[in-house]
């Protein structure tokens, strides 16, 4: 092909996906009118149904639990994937040296971890009644461990995440979410049915089975995580010689 | 759409447009990492705090840590 056919074509399809993207932007409700008939209903009905002051949790570990079940296992299973890829039990270690000599660094960097270690609790345990939840307070806690790498060194980031600790916790978490639907189905409802008493609206002790699922999903997230980071961090410190085997 | 709503979609739009023509890939880690921050703050002011969180960390932390990790590990090559 030619470059003044390619050019010609290119000319051609460029034009129409113009013309076809005007049309559908043309076409979308005006800005701040929201036409989908669920949220609002969502909106009306949730506080007084489960009890809990985020709507979104609810939504997410509740109304359609079955999908954040799934978008769970996309997690864990592509996490897996990383470390089958990544992982080699014959790999050699070197002796990485502490790269962070500065005692500000340190000091700062040990105060922000403990800091965000109690943010990442608190946005998962009150997930349900404040923004947040169990995926964001998650990678929040995940990071707090990053942290720990980025102003100390390697090995106290290792000490603090052992793999097969990790392993368990986010195995923990994923069987976990799936036991909570499977005591639903014990007690004579739909799979992850919300069970359990409701509570008071707006205390830590509301809206049923959403905190079950809230905390399950909470461990696998931040182990998922943990683990990703583990894995190519651990890819840092191999010999370059040991590696291309 | 009120002014805040504005400007913050200009700057998103200005930060996309900073990762697209950013070539070096270091760089590139800073600019879509400061590009996730800005998205932070759309979401914010957009009212949906729940995402903006986990933009806040998947976006600003986890993925520049993975793309720096790999940068660094091709460099070494």
């Amino acid at each position: 092909m030619s470059r003044g056919v390619r050019s010609g074509l290119f000319l051609v399809s460029a034009a129409g996906l113009t013309a076809l993207l005007l049309w559908a932007v043309a076409g979308l409700p005006d800005f701040g009118h929201y036409r989908g008939p669920y949220g609002k209903v969502l909106n009306s009905v949730a506080v007084g149904e489960r009890h809990t002051t985020n709507v979104v949790a609810a939504v997410v570990f509740d109304y359609r639990g079955v999908d954040t079940m799934g978008e769970e296992f996309i997690l864990f299973a592509s996490v897996m994937g990383v470390a089958l890829l990544l992982r080699n039990p014959h790999r050699e270690r070197r002796q990485v040296p502490a790269r962070i000599q500065s005692d500000a660094v340190r000091l700062a960097g040990i105060g922000f971890a403990a800091g965000l270690l109690v943010l990442g609790l608190y946005v998962v345990a009150h997930g349900y009644l404040t923004p947040g939840g169990g995926f964001q307070g998650g990678v929040v806690l995940a990071s707090a461990f990053v942290l720990v790498y980025l102003a100390g060194d390697y090995h106290a980031y290792r000490s603090l995440s052992p793999t097969p600790a990790i392993d368990v916790v986010g195995a923990t978490g994923a069987g976990g979410y799936t036991v909570v639907g499977i005591v639903s189905l014990l007690l004579g409802s739909a799979f992850l049915h919300n069970f359990g008493p409701l509570g008071t609206t707006g205390k830590l002790a509301s809206g049923g089975s959403i905190p079950f699922l809230n905390v399950a999903s909470a461990l696998e997230v931040s182990a998922a995580f943990v683990l990703l980071f583990s894995e190519f961090l651990d890819e840092l410190v191999v010999r370059p010689e040991a590696r291309s085997q | 759409m009120i002014p805040l709503q504005a400007a913050i979609i200009g700057l998103v739009a200005a930060g996309a447009l900073a990762v697209v023509v950013t070539r070096d890939l270091v760089r590139l880690t800073m600019a879509s990492s400061l590009y996730a921050l800005l998205l932070v703050v759309l979401f914010l002011v957009f009212q949906a705090p729940d995402v903006a969180l986990s933009e806040l960390v998947v976006g600003a932390v986890g993925f520049p840590l993975v793309i720096v990790v790999a940068v660094v590990l091709e460099r070494g090559r």
